[in-house]
């Protein structure tokens, strides 16, 4: 059996941040295992700029950004094993993976990393009617086909969901000569962000139409087209509003799923809104050695917030690993009530650390001049108040140690936003 | 006088901007939280600039095509020249991270660089 201080399920940028996090911290053995043939991640077919202005304070395209982090991992004996799949991790923290030079391993770690990503909700996930034809793909496969494997994937284009990718897809379709008729959009806001609608759909005056969805595809071999309705304040159709539109491709950007079928094995618990793992401020799960970080745990949309959260899961995993985790007194939960739909970590371990405690939400609907509260009791013990707040945009609240020092074991820290 | 609605595009924060504009001078700005809403006010209202990434076809290379972008904004109205220009470019492997792919595209000072190995 391999030996290893810490394996990281996963080469993307989550992975790489933690395992280099992890070198820095002192820990000897590292072994990151990859599915694709790069490391990367998702990075590699997100040829768009705009990543690493927070992190990096210049704007890269995806695979800039994760070459910066490649060139690290290079630098450093950790070792790197492409093509490489992750099949199960037994509850005594064994890796099982294969590939095709080692076939099957059996890999045992003190310490994991999960940082398998997200995947696309497909066609199946929204229940389209109509036929099955070609032409119906998730905007990342269309991505994948356009950026690396050097196709276009389709002429004239609906896209239904206005998530990122969808956006960035728009625009990426148009620049090649596609026709991009509409993107159509379930909710009465778009779920990405507002620079995205400018530069990918209002630049090239592609509609945007909120509340509608596609009602039909038809098409035998190809999409010959679709059938798009208006939807009314409970996301059902309404009759009598359905447009046809022609096209040869229909692509899906509604919504990222946290791949979290290794977690699942292993008895890890997960949180019902995020999709993700439950985890402490270090990114611990309740599977001790164990830590999440990344799309995994819940879906960023922006990649720097995932590099902040996989240091802190690397430096966490370290502590573990190099004997210098401080076990906690007792434990408080963080709860997203009142518009706030979740809020990562779940749990704050009280182990007399003087760290404060960075909690990240995501708020249910679009609010103008809200104020966002964290409460104990009923007692407020921060209050901020925001100009914006989005679905689209995740959030951050910086919680001091002092303000919850005399909490008890299974307390309950609330954030809301009120007006 | 003439008066516009902007939403600023310099980073995600997606500031809600009005510029006025003067003789084709813009003489205010706000709405911005930082002075990049300014000059991306001044700039939108003037003469408006985008970055263009895309790809270029790759002989010997580990996949068909590499990603690249232009090393500066170009204006705006030119991104389609551009696209013509770059879908007949093919370059050989290996490439690197920052390489030229193409130099002074279209007359705009601007240089085309991989952002990708091949």
């Amino acid at each position: 059996m391999l030996k290893y201080d810490l394996v990281v399920v996963g080469g993307g940028p989550a992975g790489m941040a933690a395992a280099l996090k992890a070198k820095e911290c002192g820990v000897e053995k590292i072994l990151i295992c990859e599915r694709d043939e790069t490391l990367g991640g998702i990075l590699e077919q997100c040829i768009h700029t705009g990543f690493g202005l927070h992190y990096f304070g210049e704007e890269l395209s995806g695979p800039e950004y994760a070459a910066r982090f490649i060139t690290e991992v290079e630098k450093t004996d950790i070792d790197v094993k492409v093509n490489t799949m992750v099949l199960d991790i037994t509850t005594n923290n064994v890796v099982i993976a294969i590939n095709k030079q080692d076939g099957l391993m059996e890999i045992s770690a003190t310490a994991i990393v999960l940082a398998m990503g997200c995947r696309e909700r497909p066609r199946g996930a929204i229940s389209i009617p109509g036929t099955r034809p070609a032409g119906v793909m998730t905007a990342g496969t269309a991505q994948r086909f356009a950026n690396i494997e050097g196709y276009l994937p389709g002429k004239e284009v609906v896209i239904l969901g206005s998530g990122d990718i969808g956006l960035i897809m728009a625009r990426r379709m148009t620049l090649e000569g596609a026709k991009v008729k509409a993107v159509c959009e379930l909710m009465p806001y778009s779920s990405g962000l507002t620079r995205n609608i400018v530069q990918c759909l209002d630049d090239f005056d592609i509609p945007l139409k909120l509340s509608h969805t596609v009602t039909e595809i038809k098409g035998k071999e190809r999409v010959e087209g679709v059938t798009i309705s208006k939807v009314d304040g409970n996301l059902r159709p309404i009759p009598g509003t359905e447009e046809y539109i022609p096209c040869d491709t229909l692509m899906l950007s509604v919504g990222l799923l946290p791949e979290n079928e290794l977690s699942r094995s292993v008895g890890i618990r997960l949180d019902k809104v995020t999709g993700g793992a439950v985890v402490d401020q270090y990114r611990e799960t309740n599977h001790e050695g164990i830590f999440a970080c990344g799309n995994v745990l819940h879906v960023h949309d922006l990649v720097d917030f995932v590099t902040q959260e996989a240091q802190t899961a690397g430096e966490g995993a370290a502590n573990y690993i190099l004997g210098k985790k401080e076990y906690a007194d007792y434990r408080v939960h963080t709860k997203g009530i009142n518009g706030v739909r979740y809020v990562v970590p779940q749990r704050i371990s009280m182990d007399g650390s003087e760290e404060p405690v960075k909690l990240y939400f995501r708020v249910g609907q679009v609010y103008t001049n809200a104020t966002v509260k964290v409460t104990r009791n009923g007692n407020v013990i921060y209050a901020k108040k925001k100009r914006k707040l989005a679905p689209g945009e995740m959030e951050n609240i910086v919680i001091k140690p002092e303000d919850i020092q005399e909490f008890s074991e299974g307390d309950y820290l609330f954030i809301e936003v009120e007006g | 006088m003439e008066v516009r609605e902007l939403t600023c595009v310099a980073c995600p924060m997606g500031c809600q901007l009005t510029a006025s504009i003067d003789n084709g001078v813009v003489v205010s700005v706000t709405g911005n939280t930082c002075p990049r809403g300014k000059t991306y006010a001044e700039t939108e209202c003037t003469h408006p600039v985008r970055p263009l990434t895309t790809t270029v076809k790759v002989e010997g290379g580990k996949h068909p095509v590499v990603p690249v972008k232009s090393a500066d904004a170009i204006p705006k109205e030119k991104m389609f020249d551009c696209m013509k220009v770059l879908n007949e470019v093919t370059v050989k492997a290996p490439v690197q991270i920052g390489d030229v792919i193409v130099e002074d595209i279209c007359s705009t000072g601007v240089n085309i660089v991989a952002t990708n190995i091949c």
